[in-house]
């Protein structure tokens, strides 16, 4: 049930009518009076035309999954609108443009059904069918507003931000505002009990989506060569590195740039990219989504055996093939773990939120680099996609990359010979060279087979020798990924396992779970290969509930291979339908298995 | 098989290039391609043109795919870095390289295979940034280390050892170039080193991509009566167009040239090139007419050779993009964020 600071708005309209502002807009409103707030975006696979929803979830308890209700629901797609209707909490509301008559359909008795003649409105009040669309959606902002309190005087901030200088944008825009909100205010008892109240509880957050972070993250790691060939969802992550790249990485005497954005003619050649400008010396990255991935495979193997570091990019989205490339999922985890042929296997980074995707980034390259490998980032749709509230991004100004086991001019002159494949550490990591800095660093990079001194080999012995040195290597990344957030008490013997984006439904759920007192320890890795403290905290339990969203549980599969887990203990949630996981599901699996006889 | 190192045993009466190195400074390992191959005869002119040039072999990068050419990067320059990558994606590595990497010297070796059929998407693009490359192809028709395939320059007509002639439509790399708008065109043929080292080293010392596109006969596969990629047939048909001497900065020109014949191309390293015309009416500075040309001559059944086209107007990948003249790879990484206070100011927008 709705209660102050506990509402859940979504807006159906046809997208390509420019909604999303109005949305954004009611969204910022809401976290400027400091509720905490979830911004959901289901969108199609489509310019114009098609059914397009924003969720908006005010939650001043701050979580941070979807909701798995609808309180009030703004009607404003007639293509959709008895499903829209359907989603509806009892007790709750649907508004709806009333310049049409839908009577037949207005059917449920335990709802309240407001309509608001919107396009009436608009029509009278403003000229031009494209401002009367645009401002539609900015009255039914009004709507909201009155509804459930939200300060007209912050959406006057706002809009004042957004359109600076032209004031008739602010002016025509608080009119629609007005419109919206006067209406509702005069007719309907205004504001709904479930409300939001002013808090505190935003200060010192931002709202962002991972795939600006994420490309934030890239330049503040000192990428210099960005490779890509466009892909829904990861498309405006390297948007987002070219729009920071063209405000600071323009010498401003010269106009020069310090930075490469190259958009490839497949992914093929994207990864290809990222390779020669790795070998060279460059910190060099791509993103992608699954379909990138299948394509890049054969140059990842290249670069797991040659030893060429890589920063990969892999905004999941729903699969198999083309799938729905605008809806999320967890579904790439087995084939970036496994990708190309011939015994490889990588390192990846699991990130919950924007924050991390910010975080992992420079951390992403320091692997890459450490350990001359590819690093593959795996995010989804929902993070690279969606507004998150994560605390404010900090940089340390001390940072210095790790640019992993490089030798200088200087290293090579003082040695006899170098050989590109030698353990000289034992840590399975060897030395590589840059071209073009000294006579002596220079070898002959290839995937086909090779000795640890880097020549050609067909010679079994030969080949075996380093193909066994880098799970030496593998064993190495073990001890350097990030650590995974481990909650545990020693009272309860069952657990929640999780990754990424699964973080927030995850979290939310043993809040309430703990309320029905079933306790539960919580782990979420980071990283694959998993560290030994997620091997310790599986042998703990008798029982992990594995919560991912794929169909085949492939982080499951993941465990069992990787640190050979008890798979008896190993009981998938799987969630796959291509929405954003939330809390409800995990609660109604934990509790169906213990129905069943599992032990909590 | 192993590789087998080349004892580093330079007689004294070699001559010695800028750096003081001999041609033998510029070999690399034994081949192991069949004896005969043309494509060792054109990892000889490279070393030649590399070793003339004189180029720090360090400062030299070596990229290459798969396929019996691919392999020859490894017989050539033991003391520059090598990049032998995977079928028909050189070009992409390439691009990343010199991306990251503007100050080194790109030979990229490729073979029809592997820029004509499997790279040729790869092929394409890099022409369409003007990439700074010396691409080869050592070109042969056919798919060696498989043994004997046809490949997609085969002509219409031309016999396998075994089964029936091939029916499709050639794809000729310098005709596809110059539609592509690759801005230095060369074509030769592996038995004419006299022709093929000036045109390396113009394609080398060319601002942007070049092609070389060597007739490079399969001894094994297709050498033999019928095929239109064998020894005898290319020595017959093969016609010169323009061939060029290389001259570098601090040389006059001294040749001298017959009135009409003979063109002076300025590179932009301030060397030159100078163009000996055998066809007075050939424009090789003019994409139509050297189209028409190639297109009429081929219909001929004739090779035609020679520096076939060149534009020096046009600016290379980095020019066009605006890059760094410090390589991307040596920037050092305190100019390359604002800090943490900007950090701050940046996320305004987000709050």
């Amino acid at each position: 049930m709705a209660a102050i600071n506990d509402v859940v708005i979504k807006i159906a309209t046809v997208n390509g009518t420019g909604s999303a502002s109005a949305n954004g807009l009611l969204r910022k409103a809401i976290f400027r009076m400091g509720v905490p707030v979830v911004g959901k975006n289901y969108f199609p696979s489509n310019i114009q035309g098609l059914p397009t929803w924003y969720e908006i979830r005010v939650t001043g308890d701050d979580y941070h999954c979807r909701s798995d209700r609808v309180d009030i629901m703004v009607a404003m797609n007639a293509q959709t609108y008895a499903r829209d209707m359907a989603e509806v909490e009892p007790g709750g509301c649907l508004i709806y443009d009333s310049t049409w008559p839908r009577s037949s359909l207005l059917d449920r008795e335990d709802i309240t059904i407001i309509g608001v003649p919107l396009s009436k409105m608009c029509n009278e009040n403003f000229d031009g069918v494209r401002a009367r669309i645009l401002m539609k959606n900015i009255a039914y902002v009004g709507v909201i507003a009155a509804l459930v309190a939200v300060d007209l005087d912050v959406i006057k901030d706002l809009l004042e931000e957004t359109f600076a200088d032209k004031a008739h944008l602010i002016a025509s825009n608080m009119e629609a505002i007005h419109l919206g909100f006067d209406y509702a205010a005069a007719k309907f008892s205004c504001p709904l009990p479930a409300r939001v109240e002013k808090m505190d509880k935003t200060k010192g957050h931002i709202v962002v989506d991972g795939n600006t972070a994420a490309g934030l993250g890239c330049m503040y790691a000192g990428a210099t060569v960005g490779a890509w060939y466009p892909i829904t969802p990861s498309t405006s992550l390297m948007d987002a590195f070219r729009n920071f790249c063209s405000r600071y990485r323009v010498d401003p005497e010269t106009g020069k740039r310090t930075y490469c954005i190259i958009q490839a003619e497949d992914e093929l050649a994207a990864i290809g990219m990222v390779l020669g400008a790795s070998w060279s010396g460059a910190r060099s990255f791509t993103p992608t989504s699954g379909p990138g991935i299948s394509l890049m495979s054969e140059f990842i193997g290249f670069a797991y055996y040659a030893e060429i570091p890589a920063v990969i990019f892999n905004v999941q989205r729903v699969g198999p093939s083309t799938g729905m490339p605008t809806r999320t999922q967890q579904c790439d985890l087995i084939s970036c773990a496994y990708a190309s042929h011939g015994d490889t296997k990588h390192v990846l980074l699991f990130p919950a939120d924007p924050a991390e995707c910010f975080y992992m980034s420079p951390e992403a390259f320091d692997l890459a680099e450490r350990l001359q490998t590819p690093v593959m980032v795996l995010t989804d749709l929902d993070i690279g996609m969606n507004d998150w509230m994560v605390p404010e991004l900090e940089w340390d100004d001390d940072y210095v990359p790790d640019r992993g086991k490089v030798y200088t001019a200087e290293d090579l002159e003082k040695m006899e010979k170098f050989h590109r494949y030698l353990d000289v550490d034992g840590d399975g990591i060897p030395y590589r060279t840059l071209p073009g800095v000294h006579p002596r660093g220079a070898y002959f990079t290839r995937g086909s087979g090779h000795s640890k001194y880097g020549g050609y080999t067909e010679d079994s012995d030969e080949y075996q020798e380093v193909i066994d040195r880098l799970l030496v290597k593998w064993e190495t990344a073990r001890t350097l990924v990030p650590e995974a957030e481990i909650r545990y008490s020693k009272f309860n013997k069952a657990a929640i396992l999780t990754l990424g984006s699964g973080d927030g439904a995850c979290k939310e759920a043993l809040d309430r779970l703990e309320a029905q007192s079933v306790g539960l320890n919580y782990c979420r890795v980071k990283a694959f290969p998993f560290t030994d403290a997620v091997r310790d905290f599986i042998d703990a339990h008798d029982l992990v509930y594995v919560v991912e969203q794929n169909r085949d549980a492939q982080l499951r599969t993941l465990l069992i291979n990787d640190i050979e887990a008890d798979q008896g203990k190993l009981v998938p949630l799987l969630h796959y339908n291509g929405m954003p996981i939330n809390a409800g599901f995990v609660v109604e699996g934990v509790l169906a298995e213990i129905k069943k006889g599992r032990a909590a | 098989m192993t590789y087998i190192a080349k004892p580093r045993v330079a007689h004294p009466s070699l001559p010695k290039n800028e750096l003081g190195l001999t041609t033998r400074d510029y070999e690399g390992v034994v081949s192991t391609l069949c004896a005969g191959c043309g494509h060792d005869s054109v990892t000889a002119a490279l070393i030649q043109a590399v070793f003339e040039l004189d180029i720090e072999p360090h400062m030299l990068a070596k990229m290459s795919g798969i396929g019996c050419s691919s392999k020859t990067p490894a017989y050539f320059a033991s003391q520059a870095h090598g990049f032998n990558s995977v079928h028909g994606r050189m070009p992409s590595v390439t691009t990343g390289a010199n991306a990251a990497n503007r100050d080194m010297t790109y030979v990229g070796v490729s073979g029809d295979g592997d820029s004509l059929s499997i790279g040729v998407g790869q092929f394409v693009h890099a022409i369409r940034r003007n990439l700074n490359v010396c691409y080869l192809i050592e070109n042969n028709g056919v798919y060696g280390l498989t043994k004997g395939q046809f490949s997609a320059s085969a002509d219409i007509g031309s016999k396998p050892k075994k089964g029936l002639p091939n029916q499709q439509e050639p794809i000729d790399p310098a005709s596809a170039a110059l539609a592509l708008g690759a801005t230095y065109i060369a074509r030769s043929f592996s038995g004419d080193k006299e022709q093929l080292v000036p045109l390396i080293k113009g394609a080398i010392m060319h601002s942007g991509f070049s092609l070389v596109d060597v007739i490079s006969p399969c001894v094994t596969f297709n050498d033999h009566e019928g095929s239109t990629k064998s020894y005898a047939h290319t020595r017959q048909f093969y016609h010169h167009v323009a061939n060029i001497d290389y001259i570098h900065p601090s040389e006059e020109i001294k040749a001298s040239y017959d009135e009409g014949e003979a063109m002076s191309v300025h590179l932009h390293g301030g060397d030159s090139i100078v163009l000996r015309k055998i066809s007075r009416e050939y424009d090789p500075t003019s994409r139509a007419e050297a189209f028409k040309y190639l297109r009429d001559r081929f219909n001929e059944g004739e090779i035609t050779t020679g520096l076939l086209y060149v534009n020096e107007e046009r600016a290379e990948m980095h020019e066009l993009m605006g890059n760094s003249d410090t390589p991307l790879a040596q920037l050092p990484y305190e100019g390359l964020h604002p800090g943490d206070d900007e950090l701050q100011e940046i996320q305004r927008r987000y709050r």
